[in-house]
């Protein structure tokens, strides 16, 4: 499954020297290696795990070369990746890694710290199931399990939100008024193990864009000393968590503005979320990473034959746009939010929860259903997309929904 | 054909190199200035175990992203996986198939189940022992598939896949050539049923 080293150092020695603006045919985790190399971050700490292992390969071949001056630290587990980012990046350095599924999983404690201590680190997180059974393929669990740890979460549909996410993040995380961290995901295998076309940058214009990271508070600034993860018992412990509500509460504003001066130097647009033919659309579905990708597939073929079908396509999960997206939805006749994991909360995927939740108190709400997908890698193609809509269809007739959530494409 | 979405399919066995002959046809159409994706059907790689891999080749961007379930076009690798695996499922009804074989059209087109879909032979192993000194059946079996379907050019294939070809095997020139006069033989070779 992994490239050989040699493979890896010679495709690094090719991007040197393409690392111009070109479209070129790569996967989502050569794109994300890209993005690396032209963050150049001060210090990357990571641990291989499929399918993310090559994001971190490549770049250690970046590191090599010299095509970046990072300082890479090879750790031996996924905790000590994070607890090594952490570590940099509250001693004042810019600092990556990269993970996926049982890895994500095994930086658990440590993901809460790196947001409790307002450290804007980056993490690429290919997504992909959680054991047990074990699967090495995609679905949203690992990420969606992080989902309350603080962190910003930004989805990509293909390698060149992948790509274009991964820059953005660095600016929206060192943002004075944030400060927190990020994951950018993208679907294990469907987008990292798969060659498209991507447009990658020119390495000047991207590293002006992310521009350098002049933390004002740092433990290794001695002239201006802090503590960091201090003790705080029944007297401060609440106050500082709900201080972390603050920044995160402003996080909407910097994407949308980030994305706006993205926009403006690369000429590809990103909100919160993207709407596909969703303003006259009567049946709208709502959904998260590659998925949307193939919906818009199924969205074209309906509305040739005259069904008004549309869709969002959630960008920012955490934190979520509950007002835009209601307002969005607003006035369908009948929504459908697909979950690529299931909660197990007894009702549904998270998606569904947030988008139930956003939808709530709107006076003009569409009846909302929920599905649960394609867990472990398990395929959705067009037709599958189009029963959700022949549902939705169903569900408008009578404004009531037979089945709250259902399970879609399993053997049961 | 290039007006629309048009799907590949490879069957191969692990070492066979079913993945990089979709990453080299795919690299090729884009400097062709197509839209392209290819990737590989990851399980479990063992040497010698039944592999597939796929191209989606289009004009305008490609944004599905499910599985190839009916392709229009059908490499075969290996010609023992027909019948162990079932090469012609979902294959489009006026879809085409290209096997690596040693015998002639007419007899292996009693085994399959064409129901009207064009085959396509080549003993692209004989070709890749020639050549390249080695049964490695892609880059021939890519040779045949740029004249089969025409959707690039020869020039086009044989100038990007020298390129890519290059990169992996600088020091290796006699790797470089045998690949690329593989393709050329394949691409001449080709027999319709």
């Amino acid at each position: 499954m992994a490239k050989t080293l040699e493979e890896t150092t010679k495709m690094a020695a090719k991007a040197g020297k393409n690392g111009n603006k070109k479209l070129s045919a790569l996967t989502g985790n050569e794109a994300v290696a890209h993005a690396m190399r032209q963050i150049n971050p001060d210090v990357v700490a990571a641990y291989p795990i499929t399918p993310a292992t090559e994001i971190v390969q490549i770049f250690s071949s970046f590191v090599a070369n010299g095509q970046v001056h990072t300082e890479y630290v090879a750790v031996e587990s996924e905790h000590s990746a994070m607890s090594a980012t952490i570590g940099a990046c509250a001693a004042g350095a810019r600092a990556m890694t990269a993970t996926s599924s049982q890895g994500l999983a095994l930086m658990w404690e440590m993901l809460y710290i790196a947001a409790g201590l307002r450290l804007p680190i980056v993490m690429p997180v290919t997504n992909r199931a959680l054991s047990a059974p074990i699967n090495i393929h995609c679905d949203h669990s690992d990420t969606m399990g992080a989902r309350d740890a603080g962190w910003i979460q930004l989805f990509s549909e293909n390698s060149q939100e992948a790509y274009d996410n991964t820059i953005q993040a660095i600016r929206i995380c060192e943002h004075p008024d944030i400060l927190l961290p990020a994951m950018v995901t993208y679907d294990g295998f469907i987008i990292s193990h798969a060659m498209e076309v991507v447009r990658i940058e020119e390495d000047a214009e991207v590293k002006e864009f992310v521009g350098e990271y002049k933390p004002d508070i740092y433990l290794l600034n001695t002239d201006k000393p802090v503590t960091m993860g201090g003790l705080d018992f029944t007297d401060f412990y609440f106050e500082h968590r709900r201080g972390l509500a603050d920044p995160v509460s402003k996080v909407k504003d910097v994407v949308l503005q980030v994305g706006a001066e993205f926009k403006k130097q690369f000429g590809r647009e990103y909100g919160l979320f993207e709407t596909y033919k969703l303003d006259d659309a009567e049946y709208a579905i709502v959904v998260l990473g590659s998925t949307a990708g193939t919906a818009k597939v199924t969205i074209d073929d309906l509305r040739d034959r005259g069904v008004k079908a549309g869709m969002v396509k959630i960008r920012m999960f955490r934190p979520f746009p509950y007002d835009e997206v209601a307002k969005a939805l607003e006035g369908k006749k009948a929504v459908a939010v697909l979950d690529r994991s299931d909660g197990l909360a007894g009702r549904g995927g998270p998606v569904f929860g947030e988008v139930r939740n956003a939808l709530c108190d709107w006076p003009n709400k569409p009846v909302t259903v929920g599905y649960v997908y394609g867990l472990g890698g398990r395929d959705i193609g067009p037709e599958m997309i189009e029963s959700v809509y022949t549902d939705l269809q169903e569900i408008a007739k009578t404004g009531k929904a037979l089945n709250l959530v259902k399970y879609l494409g399993v053997r049961e | 054909m290039a007006a629309k979405l048009t799907e590949i399919r490879w069957h191969g066995r692990g070492g066979q190199g079913a993945k990089t002959a979709a990453l080299l046809f795919g690299d090729a159409a884009l400097a062709e200035g197509k839209y392209i994706q290819a990737f590989p059907e990851y399980g479990p790689e063992r040497t010698g175990a039944p592999v597939q891999s796929f191209n989606r080749i289009s004009d305008r961007p490609i944004t599905i992203h499910s599985q190839v379930k009916s392709p229009d076009v059908v490499v075969v690798l290996d010609p023992t996986l027909i019948g162990p695996v079932d090469v012609t499922a979902g294959l489009a009804p006026d879809g085409i198939i290209i096997v690596n074989t040693n015998q002639p059209a007419s007899v292996l087109k009693e085994k399959m189940h064409l129901n009207g879909r064009r085959l396509f032979v080549i003993d692209a192993s004989k070709i890749a022992r020639e050549t390249i000194g080695r049964d490695i059946p892609n880059t021939p079996m890519l040779g045949a598939l740029v004249r089969v379907t025409g959707l690039l050019s020869y020039e086009t294939v044989m100038d990007d896949t020298r390129k890519k070809i290059e990169e992996k095997f600088k020091n290796k020139p006699e790797v470089i050539e045998g690949n690329l006069k593989a393709i050329e033989r394949a691409y001449n070779e080709i027999q319709s049923e």
